[in-house]
């Protein structure tokens, strides 16, 4: 096991042949035993594997606003179709990286970002890649849900007008308020205000909102953090149903919602010189049942934070 | 002492309550000669001759309303995309150097807006604009053949629609900039673009601020005097043609005060005034009650 | 100084070839959203210029033909007799008239605003703050005409044109004015303060005027200056009650008083071209001073602002 604190899920297998002398082609093999869906390769030939399997590819991604460095040096691959959970204390960059992943840091003054952020290989800063475009195809639900003031039927339905999806919008609704688990409770009113519903329903209308549109990647920034325990019990189930279709990024404060809910596991902490960063990255059931860098295991068993 | 305080205040609190409602007494009572002898006949003629006791004000009331409807229609479509402009478009520097720009165009006395217009603008319009617009759109009775002069309802129209463009556009702003960041933010991560975003968050949210802004510039461009005064001919005669002059309530009054030819004259331009004053005040309140109504919903 | 993360291999970029399923670049209808977007911007955009280049060309058409008027005997001849004798006259008297008009109605409004805003932050109940508020939003959007027949009939009919009323019917144009910026300026007050003199056991009254009016006075004096900017404007409320036009120079305010946006409006409709020549330094004058008024005051309530440690 070497000692870096860049842990990366890799066979067996492979685990010989994973200190690089020069760049090769990453490769992403089936784990003994798990059901992901990736491709099972001869080890020994060098190839390309299809690169689809890592949604986001972050190279050294620092965010500056100002003169003041918020994070730094986070490198780490999402994987698709997984659940991927950013865990770690208030305030060390985790729902900045977050925004960093559909370019809602853009609008803040003084913001920079340095390094690189690969969405299926394409330069998610590149000059070329346009926000709205990327925000069609990575769509995110905030910390406290923000419905627009119209009806349910009108906030779901808004973005896929504009996107010009005009036909067969009544289903389209409906199947975004099935997959959201909140079409029982609202198909009698679909035509009422969304600013009605509860803190929980408003929430899975955000959440059915973002789905509308069918993503590629839903990025949750602690979407339970406002509500309350069976509200947040009920956006964890959606998490888990949501998964198949979708790449989901989370962000949480609750260490035991990413443990149940997350596949893979991110903790940032701050470093020495306070600047958030990355401290480590695996599966979820290693990082939280054995972690490797101390810093993970004294926030894991609550020594902090 | 802390009595004597509160009693100051509320002495002058009433004080400018009575003040008002003076004013509205007052005018009224000057009036009522006028209105016992002309009643509501004022506001159906249009015939207008002191000299022989005659006074009917349609047309006054026909350039008001036109030359303020107008005024305020396009200064609403200016004043609004400055309002976007300056709260969510433009940088924080621009906006910063831009904003006061506009505020300051208001603060031009209205005088010397009537100078620049009677001199400068007129003419430039009677010259230019007005031959184009008659040309192209000629077959419409309002765009009929300009005058030399320049002095039209057409000219006191536009230089009011840039007299209160700068209120609804420091209004507009200020009401866009409560526009909570989590609704734009949340219509930007559905992928929408900026105009998405305005017709479908910003401008809904704030479709009572607007429209509470444009009544007090309708209030505000009903009741200006002088700079319309000098740009707007003064005439009495109804032509549905804005390139002919024509005059308004509040111009009227100013033109005529001073020289009345007979009491009766001066007690009609106090009804002129009297129905002024009722504008204004429907307007102030109107423009209240809407603003309040969004406060109360949200 | 490394940090435990340099230690990570750099991952070549070559190892990824870009999906392009996944382009970044417009799908579907968004090239056209986009054109209809960047449109509406440039429209917004364009009418920013049009407000700021008729602005612009406002000053640039008084400076153009007003600067060339101004001399000495300008700024201090008496006024042109009309009907011309063949003097050219200057404006003299009415600089001085229009400064003594607006002292006045300062005198007047400045506690009239300061003591409504006062009224409504501490004393005024919900009924009487709305009823209040209503008042001077009424106040505000009363035409200016009116008010100055309004002052005509009470005060100068059947007796004379003097200068105090045609102070007092500026006083009510800009009373709103004040109380607007007072009110705005009281309630930016910390709440602490007042907090902390009440557990003291200082007197209401005295809290107010040593506290929380020294704390708001930067907003109370950027309310005053604009406020007499906009007074050095106004010519309908002084049309019908300080309108003489003496042409020597006259302090007595029981008796009319010249000043300058009236005796501009007088030259110009007199028609004559040396009487607009004379309108056009004066309006200059005039909008000179209003205008570095205007920018003095924002930038003072910028600087108190910040002050306070609010964002601009």
């Amino acid at each position: 096991m070497s000692n870096s604190p860049w842990v990366r899920s890799q066979s067996a297998a492979a685990q010989a042949m994973t200190v690089p002398q020069q760049p090769r082609p990453r490769v992403r093999l089936a784990q003994p035993g798990s059901e992901r869906s990736t491709t099972a390769v001869d080890a020994s030939a060098p190839l390309a594997a299809p690169q689809r399997q890592v949604v986001f590819a972050a190279n050294s991604v620092g965010v500056w606003y100002g003169q003041k460095r918020a994070v730094d040096w986070i490198t780490m691959d999402i994987e698709r179709n997984l659940v991927t959970a950013l865990i770690g204390p208030s305030g060390c960059g985790k729902s900045t990286f977050l925004r960093c992943l559909n370019r809602m840091n853009d609008p803040i003054p003084g913001f920079r970002m340095t390094g690189e952020l690969l969405y299926h290989g394409h330069d998610l800063y590149s000059p070329r890649a346009v926000r709205a475009e990327v925000r069609r195809r990575i769509g995110m639900v905030f910390q406290q849900p923000n419905p627009f003031p119209k009806s349910i039927y009108d906030n779901i339905a808004w973005a896929p007008r504009n996107l010009g999806m005009r036909h067969g919008l009544d289903e389209r609704v409906e199947k975004a308020l099935r997959d959201a688990a909140l079409w029982d409770e609202v198909k009698d009113r679909l035509k009422s205000s969304a600013m009605g519903l509860s803190g929980g329903q408003q929430q899975r209308l955000c959440i059915a909102r973002a789905i509308a549109i069918e993503p590629d990647v839903v990025l949750l920034d602690e979407p339970a953090s406002a509500l309350d325990p069976v509200a947040t019990a009920s956006i964890e189930d959606l998490i888990d149903e949501l998964k198949s279709r979708y790449t989901i990024v989370i962000v949480t404060h609750n260490m035991q919602q990413a443990a149940r809910a997350s596949d893979k596991t991110a903790f940032f902490s701050l470093d020495e010189q306070g600047i958030g960063t990355l401290i480590e990255y695996a599966d979820t059931d290693r990082l939280f049942t054995n972690p490797t860098d101390p810093r993970t295991e004294d926030y894991v068993t609550g020594q902090f934070g | 002492m802390n009595r004597t305080l509160k009693w100051l205040c509320m002495a002058i609190a009433a004080l400018i309550f009575v003040a008002m409602v003076g004013l509205a007494f007052q005018i009224i009572n000057d009036s009522s000669k006028a209105f016992s002898k002309l009643g509501f006949g004022l506001l159906t003629r249009s015939t207008w001759d002191p000299q022989r006791e005659q006074f009917g004000a349609l047309s006054l009331i026909y350039g008001t309303l036109v030359t303020s409807v107008v005024s305020v229609f396009f200064a609403t479509l200016l004043g609004v995309a400055i309002g976007l402009f300056l709260s969510m478009l433009a940088p924080r520097r621009v906006a910063r150097v831009i904003g006061p720009l506009v505020e300051m165009l208001a603060a031009v006395p209205s005088v010397v807006v009537g100078l620049i217009g009677i001199i400068v603008i007129a003419p430039f319009l009677a010259k230019t604009i007005e031959p184009a617009l008659h040309d192209v759109f000629g077959f419409i009775p309002l765009f009929g053949p300009p005058q030399s002069s320049g002095n039209s309802i057409f000219t006191a129209s536009v230089v009011l629609t840039f007299m209160v463009l700068p209120e609804i556009a420091a209004l507009t702003r200020d009401v866009f900039a409560t526009v909570p960041r989590s609704l734009t933010d949340g219509a930007a991560a559905l992928g929408a673009t900026t105009w998405e975003t305005i017709r479908g968050v910003v401008l809904p949210t704030t479709s009572s601020g607007v429209v509470s802004a444009c009544m007090l510039a309708f209030g505000r461009a009903m009741g200006e005097a002088i700079a319309v005064t000098q740009v707007v001919g003064g005439q009495t005669a109804l032509y549905t043609n804005l390139f002919k002059p024509g005059d308004t309530l509040a111009s009227r009054i100013a033109e005529e005060f001073a020289s009345p030819v007979n009491m009766l004259h001066t007690s009609v331009l106090y009804y002129v005034a009297a129905l002024l004053m009722v504008f204004g005040v429907v307007s102030s309140l109107a423009a209240r009650a809407i603003a309040h109504g969004t406060r109360i919903r949200n | 100084m490394m940090s435990i993360q340099a230690q990570q291999p750099v991952r070549g970029r070559a190892e990824i070839v870009p999906d392009p399923g996944y382009s970044l670049t417009p799908t579907g209808n968004l090239r056209r959203r986009l054109i209809v977007s960047r449109f509406v911007e440039s429209g917004a955009l364009i009418a920013a210029l049009i407000a700021v280049g008729v602005l612009g060309l406002m000053v640039f058409f008084v400076a153009e033909r007003g600067v060339s008027v101004l001399s000495w005997s300008f700024f201090t001849s008496r006024l042109p007799v009309s009907g011309g004798d063949g003097s050219v006259g200057g404006m003299g008297p009415a600089f001085v008239g229009t400064a003594e008009i607006i002292a006045i109605a300062i005198i007047v409004a400045l506690p009239v605003g300061v003591l409504l805003a006062i009224y409504l932050h501490e004393f005024a109940g919900p009924r009487a703050s709305s009823i209040v508020r209503a008042v001077v939003d009424v106040m505000n959007g009363m035409p200016t005409i009116v008010i100055g027949i309004f002052i005509f009939s009470l005060f100068v009919y059947g007796h004379s044109f003097s200068a105090w009323s045609g102070s007092l019917a500026l006083a009510i144009v800009v009373v709103p004015i004040i109380t607007r910026y007072s009110m705005e300026a009281i309630s930016h007050v910390p709440g602490s303060l007042r907090g902390a003199s009440e557990a003291l056991g200082v007197a209401r009254w005295r809290a107010i005027l040593t506290i929380t009016l020294p704390s708001a006075w930067g907003g109370i004096l950027t309310g005053t200056i604009i406020a007499t900017a906009r007074a050095a404007g106004e010519t309908a409320p002084l049309l019908f009650t300080s309108s003489s036009y003496p042409v020597t120079l006259q302090l007595n305010p029981l008796h009319g008083i010249s000043s300058v946006p009236l005796q501009i409006y007088t030259l110009v409709e007199s028609g004559y071209p040396d009487a607009i020549h004379l309108a056009w330094g004066a309006a200059f004058v005039l909008l000179v001073v209003i205008l570095i008024a205007n920018v003095g005051a924002r930038m003072l309530l910028r600087h108190f602002e910040k002050k306070r440690g609010i964002s601009a």
